[in-house]
């Protein structure tokens, strides 16, 4: 057959030698790769960490778990404006929007403000996307958070309960956003 | 009759018994193994080391470990055993009967030679001794029976030969 | 110190079970580690300093699992199919020499289980009734995968059996002894330049390691289990400890052929100059000659020791590191080529010692 590219190559299956018929040669071969990479591990240059101990360092652009950000006085920047969710790929977000009522100005920075907010961690595919349509800056991708793993299937639907940020350090919902400690410790300068 | 032969022996009536009223033929085998073991015990009282290894090494070691490989393999049980006729059953009655009969026969005059405690060489059934007689005494016999070893393996061999242009898989 | 001599021997017997024992349980922690660095991990380090107490760990956890039947198994023999492999695999360890002698005044301790003088035919036949374990086992189990991994067993070690005792025939015509105490001190005899075994033997100790791995069901030769093809092969319906008796029996399987291969090539209990060293022990430092003899002893039973570490560190290491062959390459490999060249290496061996090269 003609040859299309002219790259190919003819493959020449040549006897094998006596050396390759007694095997012996490429097992000590295969041996010796072995044990170099025994003394690689025993010399303390092993590739895995120690998990619990030890964790691998995020990488800078990692996205995690989301957060609905509060703006400096403590009050929610989300506007419903509902752009996070057709930016979507996933389709992962949906919003019921709301009126501010009068009294409510220290909860909500603008006077229209999502009811609801859900986001289905287990369609999201974390490409951020949100993030970068959010015009008020309200949806942040955390860089050292995971979705974690979970039981249930609606435990994956996360409410306003689990991604807006708390008002208070101390107020941890057991399931949603935990702080760092020095979030916790920025959060409680800010309110002071 | 010291209380290790009397137990040998016991064991080694009861097993053989179990290979022939054994259901399961695998049961059978494995009977057939245990008296394999009882005899070597035996050898091993009659001061025949080697005799009792070898007995253990190849008759309970591959040969009925072969037994036991065709068995399993013919998956043989209760259920798959075909029916046999009474007629079979009578005519394997008689022939086991009369072959019993025989050997009951020729036993009964035989009369043990004994053995002379002064010329009586406790070391016969030792290795050394063993390959001295066999050596000496059964040269020609030995060596016959080596070659036909030898041939057979060769020939196992030779069959198991890949031959040229033969598929590699 | 008023036991009989009798009393002393059945003591080493037992001493002689318990290290099979230990030695197997902590070569299950070795294979882990051994296989995690080979591989650039860590292996197991939580349970005690370095993981030392993982052995323990996974003996609880094995005792604390199901007892499970499956469903038509033959239950009796379904139990004593895990047993025989065990008892198989622990006798074979009561003729291996492991030392010289200790003597204390009139008492000599001879460090070693049982002498037979068909010792070598001993543990062979233990070896080749290891496979009864494995058959009944699988055969019990009711189980298609269980049973092909049962007759893999079987016909494998036959196979392989007849290469390894053709290939040890020609370390017993240079011996002239079945029995592995004398052919250890044959290995080293006082004021002579003696070699090992090894040096004679070369052909004779690779084709008796194939063996060996074949017979204790190692990879490269693992197929009765062959995780691939057969889940888990004879051992498929084992749960709890009747699988930890198998997993065991075939680490005391390893211990003891790389025991044999020590006693058989390697000198067993000798190391190079140790009766200069005992002279010198006698002449220079002034100790008895009982003293320096008992040292010595102390000595080999360290360095033979060293002996079969290094091979079970070799079984590991190459666990490790090739694939496992297919059935019919193993067949081949046996039948084709070992069981050929062990014959030629009789004759070699025959011929060298005719005209007077080695003896």
């Amino acid at each position: 057959m003609e040859s299309l590219s002219k790259r190919a190559k003819v493959l020449e299956k040549k006897p094998m030698t006596f050396a390759e018929r007694a095997y012996l040669p490429a097992i000590f071969q295969g041996l010796t790769i072995t044990m170099r990479h025994f003394f690689r591990a025993a010399t303390k240059k092993q590739v895995t960490v120690r998990y619990p101990d030890e964790t691998r360092p995020f990488s800078p652009v990692f996205r995690g778990l989301h957060v609905l950000k509060r703006d400096e006085a403590g009050r929610e920047r989300c506007t419903a404006c509902g752009l996070c969710a057709v930016a979507c790929p996933a389709e992962a977000i949906t919003m019921v929007a709301g009126e501010r009522k009068k009294g409510e100005e220290n909860l909500y920075r603008e006077e229209k403000y999502a009811v609801s907010y859900e986001i289905n961690m287990l369609r999201c595919i974390f490409c951020g996307l949100c993030e970068e349509a959010c015009p008020k800056a309200a949806v942040y991708l955390q860089a050292d958070k995971m979705a974690p793993p979970r039981f249930e299937r609606d435990e994956f639907i996360y409410g306003k309960d689990r991604l807006v940020e708390p008002v208070t350090p101390d107020n941890r919902s057991k399931r949603g956003i935990q702080l760092t400690p020095e979030q916790a410790d920025k959060l409680r300068a800010q309110l002071a | 009759m010291s209380p290790l032969f009397l137990f040998l022996s016991f064991v080694a009536l009861l097993s053989a018994l179990g290979v022939v009223l054994a259901k399961n033929p695998v049961h059978s085998v494995l009977f057939l193994i245990l008296t394999f073991f009882t005899l070597s015990g035996h050898y091993l009282l009659l001061n025949a080391q080697f005799l009792a290894a070898v007995n253990i090494i190849v008759y309970a070691g591959a040969i009925m470990v072969l037994f036991l490989f065709v068995i399993m393999f013919l998956n043989l049980n209760e259920e798959t055993e075909p029916h046999k006729p009474a007629l079979a059953k009578i005519a394997a009655a008689i022939a086991g009967g009369s072959l019993l009969l025989i050997l009951v026969a020729a036993l009964r005059n035989v009369n043990p030679a004994g053995y002379d405690p002064a010329t009586f060489k406790s070391q016969i059934g030792m290795v050394d001794q063993l390959g001295l007689v066999l050596f000496q005494q059964y040269a020609l016999p030995f060596e016959l029976a080596s070659i036909l070893l030898l041939a057979a393996m060769v020939g196992s061999v030779m069959l198991g030969k890949r031959e040229t242009g033969e598929r590699n898989f | 110190m008023t036991l009989p001599a009798l009393g002393w021997q059945g003591l080493v017997v037992l001493v002689v079970f318990g290290v099979s024992l230990l030695i197997a349980t902590y070569s299950t922690y070795a294979e882990r580690v051994i296989a995690a660095f080979l591989q650039d991990r860590v292996g197991p380090d939580r349970a005690g300093p370095f993981g030392l107490l993982q052995p323990l760990a996974d003996a609880v956890k094995l005792f604390t699992k199901e007892e499970f039947f499956p469903a038509g198994a033959n239950r009796a023999l379904f139990v004593f199919g895990p047993c025989l492999a065990m008892v198989t695999a622990l006798m074979s360890s009561a003729v291996i020499p492991f030392g010289n002698f200790l003597q204390f005044g009139d008492t000599i301790i001879h460090l070693q289980g049982i002498e037979i003088n068909v010792g070598m035919l001993y543990v062979f036949g233990m070896v080749s009734l290891g496979v009864y374990g494995i058959m009944i086992g699988g055969w019990a189990s009711n189980n298609k995968f269980s049973l092909l991994g049962a007759i893999r067993a079987a016909s494998q070690n036959i196979s392989y059996e007849i290469a390894m005792g053709l290939a040890l025939i020609a370390v017993l015509m240079m011996s002239g002894t079945l029995s592995l105490r004398e052919i250890t001190l044959q290995q080293s005899v006082a004021g002579e330049w003696h070699f090992w075994n090894i040096a004679k033997q070369p052909l004779g100790f690779i084709i008796f390691i194939v063996c060996a791995f074949a017979e204790t069901n190692r990879t490269p030769f693992d197929l009765p289990e062959c995780e691939t093809e057969l889940i888990g092969g004879y051992h498929t319906e084992y749960s709890s400890m009747k699988m930890g008796l198998y997993l065991f029996a075939e680490y005391i399987n390893v211990f003891v052929a790389s025991a044999v291969m020590s006693v058989l090539y390697f000198g067993g209990f000798n190391f190079p100059f140790q009766y200069e060293l005992r002279d010198w022990l006698v002449s220079s430092r002034g100790l008895e000659l009982v003293t320096a003899q008992n040292i010595i002893t102390i000595l080999g039973l360290v360095g033979l020791f060293a002996k079969i570490f290094g091979f079970i560190f070799f079984f590991m290491w190459v666990r490790w590191t090739l694939p496992r062959f297919r059935y019919d390459q193993l067949m081949r490999l046996g039948w084709t080529i070992l069981i050929p060249l062990a014959i030629f290496n009789i004759m070699l061996t025959g011929g060298l010692i005719t005209f007077g090269v080695i003896k």
